[in-house]
Parts: C-alpha cells; sequence; structure tokens
C-alpha cells in the first residue's frame, strides 16, 4: 500500500470555515478496488473532508491526488469529471424532476453511449427505483432517495464513489439492502468506495479498511475487521447498541 | 384557523345561526380595518390647511356589504359546497355538478339568439332604447357571448384540454381574419372591416403577445433556472434602444437589427450574470432589480445619443421582408403592389403575425432546450446546485446561458415593440413592467408555456378590456374611468389564484425523460415542503 499507488491520496489536508478549523491535517488513501470506510462521532469533520475532496471547501493547506492528477484546486465541476461520483450528505436528488430525469442527470458527463444500459444496471441493483420511474423524486421514500442518489451517482460511470451517511434516518432493512448494494457492486464490477458513517458497526463489517476521525485528524486505521476488534473503536463507537 | 376552531365549537349550530355570527366578526374586522383607510379621508380645505373628511355612509355600505356577503358564503354557498361532495345513497352518483346545471343546452340557445338578436341591431340600439337602457342592452350582449363561449367550451372541454396547443395556436393564426370578417360583415364594407379590426388586433393581439413572449423569455431564467430576475424589463429597453438607434442613425432593415438586438440584449444578461453568480433568492433580486434601474437611468441620463426621456421617435417601420413597405409614399407600398385600398391595417395584421412567429419561436426554443442537456442543467440548478457541481455541470456556464437566453428573447420583444411604436422612451421601461411580466410567469405557473400563455391573455387582455367597458358609466357616472382600477384587478386577480392554484395556472411540470412509457405527474405531488 504505497501512496504513489493510491486511487485517492489525501495528504496534510487542512481545511477551515472562515476561522474555525474543520481539518487539521488528514492523511486518508483509498486504493483501487477498496472499500474503505471513515468513521468518527458527530462533528469529527468527516463530510467535511467528503466535501473538501470535491473543492467545497478547498483545503487551505496539504493535497488531494486523484489517479495521478492533483485536484486540491480544481473547481468542482472539473473534479466530478475526472469520473469521481458522489452521493452527498442529505441524498441532496433533485425533487421536482422524476426519478428518470434524476438519473440522467448522473449521466450529463457521457456521450450516452451506455446510458440505456447504465440505467438497466442501477435498476437491476434497486429494483425499487423501477418502480417509481416516473415518481417526482421529492416524493419518494427516505431509503429510495438513498438509492436514488447512489444511482445518479452511478450513472457517471464513476472510478471512485463517495458516499456521505448513506444510512442517514433509514430503518435497518433498508440500510443492510443499500450496504448489500455496495458489496455487490465492489465485488462485480470492482467499484472503488470511499464511504462517511456514523454506523461504525456496518460500515466496518463492509470496508476492506476503516480510518476513525476524532475532532478533525485521523486518529486510527486499519482493516476493517482490526477496528471492529480494537477495543477503543468498540468503546468508542460501538458499544450500545449493534446498529 | 378561526373559522375551522369555530366550525369545531358549534357543530350543532344552523348554517344559518353561524353565518350570522360570522357576519358579526366579518363586520367588526371589516369595520376595524376599514375605519381609517375610508372613513376618514384627508383633504385640503380653501386655505390649503389639511383636513379630516368623515366618509361614514361609504364606511357603513362596505361593511354591510362584507356582513351579506360573510353571511351568504357561511350560510348557503359553504353547504352547497360541500353537498356537491356528498354521493347520493339510491344512485351512488355524485349530484350534477355546478358547471352542468349552468351550462344546458335551453341556456346556450337563449344566450345565442340575444346575442345574435342585439348584434344585428346593434346600430338602432340608441334610438330603440335610450341611450341610457342601451349602456345595459349592449352589457347584456356581452355577457350572452361570454355565455355562450364559455358554453361552447364547456361541452367540448375534453377534447380542448387533449389539444390545447394546437387549437390555441390555430386561434391565434385565424385571430385577425376571424377579425376582419366579422367587421365587414357587421359594418358591411371591406374598408371599415381592416379599419374596426385595427383596435382588436393592436391593442388585444399584438399588446398580448408582446407580453407572452416577454413572459415566456422570463421563464427561461425564472421558471427553468430558477434565478429570481426582477429586472427583466432592462433587456426588453436594450433591445429596443439597440433597433432604435440604429435603425435611425445607420438606417438598417429590421430584419438584421433582429438578431443584433437580440445580441446585444444577451451581451447584456451576461454581463448581468456575471457579478450575481454566488446570489441566490432574495439578494439575486435586488441585484437584478437595481440592474433594470440603472439601465433605465442610463436611458434617461445619457442624452447625447439616447436623447434623454424626450425619447427617440421616427423609427423606421419593419418591411414585409425587404419585398414590400408599409410606408404609404413608398413606390413599393403594400396597396400599391398588390392593387387594393389603402389601409393602415394591413401593418397591424403584419406585425401581430410577427409577433406571434416571435413568440412561436420562443416556445419552440424553450421546449427544445428543456430536451437537452443544457435545458436539463438549468432545472437541476433550479433544484439543487451543490449536487449539480458534484455532476460535473458548470454551474457558471448554466446560469450565465440561461441568463443570455432569456435577455436574448427579451431584446427580440424589445426590437419588435420599437417598430410597432415607431417611438421609445425610458417611461415604457419602468419597474412596473419587469413586474407585470414576473406576475404573469408566476400565475402561469412557473415553466409551463400554456400556463404563462393563459395568464398573460387573462391580465393584459383584461387590462385593455376594461378599457372598453364603457357602460360602467351609465352605472357610476360619467366621470368613472375603469381603466383606472386595472391594478386593482390585477391585484385581485392575483390575490385569487394564489388562493385556488397556489403552483400558478398549470402547475405541473412535463418531465423530460422517459424510460418506455409518458406519464403526466399531477401537481399534487409537488406542492411545496413535499421535497
Amino acid at each position: 500500500m504505497t501512496a504513489a499507488r493510491a486511487l485517492l491520496d489525501i495528504k496534510g489536508v487542512e481545511t477551515y470555515y472562515g476561522n474555525i478549523r474543520a481539518l487539521s491535517g488528514v492523511d486518508v488513501a483509498v486504493n483501487e478496488g477498496e472499500i474503505v470506510a471513515l468513521i468518527g462521532a458527530n462533528g469529527a469533520g468527516k463530510s467535511t473532508l467528503m466535501m473538501t475532496i470535491f473543492g467545497t471547501p478547498r483545503a487551505r493547506r496539504g493535497t488531494i491526488t486523484f489517479a495521478g492528477t492533483d485536484i486540491t484546486d480544481l473547481p468542482t465541476h472539473e473534479i466530478a469529471r475526472l469520473r469521481i461520483a458522489q452521493s452527498p450528505e442529505g441524498r441532496r436528488i433533485f425533487p421536482r424532476m422524476t426519478v428518470m430525469e434524476n438519473l440522467q442527470m448522473g449521466a450529463s458527463l457521457d456521450n450516452l453511449k451506455y446510458y440505456d444500459e447504465d440505467v438497466e444496471k442501477v435498476f437491476t441493483l434497486f429494483p425499487r427505483l423501477k418502480e417509481r420511474i416516473a415518481q417526482r423524486g421529492g416524493t419518494l421514500s427516505g431509503g429510495e432517495q438513498q438509492m436514488l442518489s447512489i444511482g445518479r451517482a452511478l450513472m457517471a460511470r464513476p472510478k471512485l464513489l463517495l458516499l456521505d451517511e448513506p444510512s442517514l434516518g433509514l430503518a435497518p432493512l433498508i440500510v443492510k439492502q443499500i450496504f448489500d448494494a455496495i458489496r455487490e457492486l465492489n465485488r462485480t464490477q470492482g467499484l472503488t468506495v470511499f464511504l462517511v458513517e456514523q454506523n461504525a458497526f456496518g460500515a466496518l463489517k463492509l470496508a476492506t479498511r476503516g480510518y476513525v476521525m476524532v475532532n478533525g485528524v485521523v486518529t486510527m486505521s486499519g482493516t476493517g475487521k482490526d477496528l471492529l476488534a480494537n477495543p477503543e473503536v468498540r468503546a468508542a463507537y460501538l458499544e450500545g447498541g449493534r446498529h | 384557523m378561526a373559522n375551522i376552531a369555530q366550525a369545531m365549537r358549534d357543530e350543532t349550530a344552523t348554517p344559518i345561526q353561524r353565518g350570522l355570527k360570522e357576519a358579526l366578526y366579518g363586520g367588526a374586522i371589516s369595520f376595524g380595518l376599514f375605519f381609517l383607510f375610508i372613513g376618514l379621508r384627508t383633504d385640503q380645505n380653501i386655505s390649503n390647511e389639511l383636513i379630516l373628511v368623515p366618509r361614514w355612509g361609504l364606511l357603513a355600505i362596505v361593511v354591510g356589504l362584507v356582513m351579506v356577503v360573510r353571511f351568504f358564503y357561511v350560510a348557503y354557498a359553504q353547504p352547497f359546497m360541500a353537498r356537491q361532495k356528498i354521493v347520493n345513497v339510491t344512485s351512488g352518483l355524485l349530484p350534477d355538478s355546478v358547471a352542468t346545471r349552468f351550462f344546458r343546452l335551453p341556456y346556450f340557445i337563449a344566450a345565442l339568439v340575444i346575442a345574435v338578436a342585439l348584434l344585428v341591431f346593434a346600430g338602432s340600439l340608441d334610438g330603440i332604447f335610450g341611450p341610457a337602457l342601451a349602456g345595459y342592452m349592449r352589457f347584456f350582449r356581452a355577457l350572452a357571448i361570454i355565455y355562450a363561449l364559455a358554453s361552447v367550451l364547456f361541452y367540448f372541454r375534453t377534447f380542448i384540454s387533449a389539444h390545447f396547443s394546437a387549437l390555441g395556436i390555430g386561434v391565434l393564426v385565424a385571430y385577425p381574419i376571424v377579425v376582419v370578417l366579422v367587421l365587414t360583415l357587421i359594418n358591411g364594407s371591406m374598408a371599415s372591416g381592416f379599419q374596426g379590426s385595427l383596435k382588436w388586433v393592436d391593442n388585444f393581439g399584438i399588446q398580448i403577445l408582446i407580453y407572452v413572449m416577454l413572459a415566456w423569455g422570463l421563464n427561461i431564467v425564472v421558471g427553468l433556472a430558477g434565478l429570481l430576475d426582477l429586472g427583466y424589463v432592462a433587456f426588453y429597453a436594450v433591445g429596443a434602444y439597440a433597433y432604435a438607434l440604429l435603425a435611425t442613425h445607420l438606417g438598417w432593415s429590421f430584419w438584421i437589427l433582429l438578431p443584433v438586438a437580440g445580441i446585444m440584449a444577451a451581451f447584456w444578461g451576461v454581463m448581468l450574470g456575471f457579478p450575481v453568480l454566488r446570489l441566490r433568492g432574495d439578494y439575486l433580486a435586488i441585484v437584478t432589480l437595481a440592474f433594470g434601474e440603472i439601465i433605465r437611468l442610463v436611458l434617461i441620463n445619457w442624452r447625447e445619443v439616447t436623447n434623454g426621456a424626450a425619447g427617440i421617435s421616427g423609427i423606421p417601420k419593419v418591411s414585409f421582408f425587404g419585398l414590400m413597405s408599409f410606408n404609404v409614399s413608398d413606390p413599393n407600398y403594400i396597396a400599391k403592389v398588390l392593387d387594393i385600398a389603402q389601409s393602415g391595417a394591413y401593418y397591424k395584421i403584419f406585425l401581430y403575425y410577427l409577433i406571434l412567429g416571435l413568440a412561436l419561436l420562443t416556445a419552440f426554443v424553450t421546449i427544445r432546450l428543456r430536451r437537452m442537456p443544457v435545458g436539463r442543467a438549468w432545472e437541476a440548478l433550479r433544484e439543487d446546485e451543490i449536487a449539480c457541481r458534484s455532476l460535473g455541470i458548470n454551474t457558471t456556464t448554466t446560469k450565465l446561458t440561461a441568463f443570455a437566453t432569456g435577455a436574448m428573447f427579451g431584446g427580440f420583444a424589445g426590437s419588435f415593440f420599437a417598430a410597432r411604436q415607431g417611438f421609445v422612451s425610458p417611461e415604457s421601461f419602468v419597474f412596473l413592467e419587469s413586474a407585470i411580466i414576473l406576475a404573469i410567469v408566476v400565475l402561469g405557473g412557473m415553466g409551463s408555456l400554456v400556463g404563462i400563455a393563459v395568464a398573460a391573455a387573462v391580465m393584459i387582455g383584461g387590462t385593455e378590456i376594461l378599457r372598453e367597458m364603457e357602460f360602467l358609466k351609465v352605472v357610476f357616472g360619467p366621470d368613472f374611468t375603469p381603466e383606472l382600477y386595472r391594478m386593482l384587478l390585477f391585484g385581485m386577480a392575483m390575490v385569487i389564484v394564489m388562493l385556488w392554484k397556489p403552483r400558478g395556472f398549470v402547475g405541473s411540470r412535463e418531465p423530460t425523460a422517459f424510460l418506455h412509457e409518458r406519464k403526466a405527474i399531477s401537481s399534487s405531488f409537488t406542492k411545496e415542503g413535499h421535497g
């Protein structure tokens, strides 16, 4: 696991909101074909890191490299064009547009050569979306909106998929469905996934490797299994409920 | 809210008791409201001192009216509307709707007979009934015609709603021809038919279509891209002055200057777009409002070029694609070329078709753009800017193209306006115009072309028709000028539409992406707050 081969390499990143430092020197690497989970408590800076990768807000120090390109200062839409797709925090689907239109927006970058094929793939992964195809995004249930958000991200044929709290506010059964779908994507298509989660147990079980973040710093890293077994992690994030 | 609480408390009260109670409340509230508005008036006496003039009689009439209306609404209208929703136990059917009871064939025939009879004797009405009664008869005739037309619309409502766009375009294309033919038949001569059509084609047709086009142009910015623009009239002004200045100084033809005016307006759209890229909502609205005022102030103060508040006159007319002219003195004047009688109506009819063509071009471009990546990006931008960016959409160019495209159509409409008036001055481009255009877009249902066209026809046609309400002078006295009340009616219409249809006349949005089948989505799914 050398840094040169990492698909996404975050080095010493510091991000500020005004004068408040949200990230203070974060190092994270995501290798091709991995599922990497970033866990941490509320306000640890997980989502900030996710947004910093996309340049809103920008990193004040440090570098972010994706597939050999320095993306630290690229405009957001150009970062997306390097085929990093994101299912952002709060899903951010287009509420007045239909499911189909939302998916179409995900494919905005493509020459539509793979469009039909990709739509079919998303519908195989999430059959619920096919039932809701002409319904407006805003009228879907939370789980369906999450599926749509992931589906929309997949329409861009990403090399790296960023997921920000895919389990937020969802029933355990739906969370399981979504985690299964992520695992499936990784196994069958070799998709690299970087996910941010509060649901530490589920995320670490799913992940190849994991990072633990506290107050804007990565304090621990290791394989998913190791972290699950780690007594500190267990004490801080896992005891008192397995969901 | 008070109503609901009231209704729960006295469920046992009869509608009449409730009506009386509500009427008392209504009277008290309106008394409190109107005491200062209507009951007292400030005036000057002979020695220029400020005095209070009490108008207790008027106040009593207004309060009484409120109480009576409230009573009838609560005691009779509300129970009636509730009954309309209850299924008959024996037949299992809903009662006849009000509309089917209101539009009956015998009534329709009666209305038709009355309308035709009064139209035939139109010329001799004053002689038969005397001038006062004749005014009422004309009002009555107008009602009969409206009823007959409404009945026809009601009987064919399914057909009409299924083919609304095609029918609408057909009606618009046939409109001047029908007007000329009808007036020829009534007046008995072709020349007076053309002469009489001036008012209908110019004041109604062209005026409404200019606003339809402006509202469709603004719809791209506000309805599709979701950028609230309160200064849209600035681009209208840029187009109008571009044509006025270049045509009077360089003598270029309308057909060259139309695209030039469009490009100039689009350029100013981009100029406005750059500084406001980071703004949304209220902030954007204020900056665009200021932009509209800046353009108007420049037009007033840059006297060397724009001739200031006096405006530019003598703007050349549009030619018939360079083949025929509408100037009587020209050798290729249309009446000379076609060997027909002289009339100013030809130019107006030509202008009508010109603005119709321009408006339809706007609609066509909007419909096509919505299905293209840039149009879809506009709509996505309206929904969620951050999501757009993380999907790889360049929001900067997306916003600028929206501003530029909307401004371009404003510029087209502006150069048409200048050519039609033959005169432009800053007075035509005040903030009120922007507000009216925006009101039309909102009333029509943001993003819906059909709804916006209907709203423009109702709002602009409605204010124009007030000028025709001469018979109201019979009722309110000869000093009554109905067109002064047009803004009041505009406001009332807006309140009513926003109460009944909060998302505008046509609130549903037509999807643009389909897998295998098309499904229209009812506006009931898209109310605010579901997203």
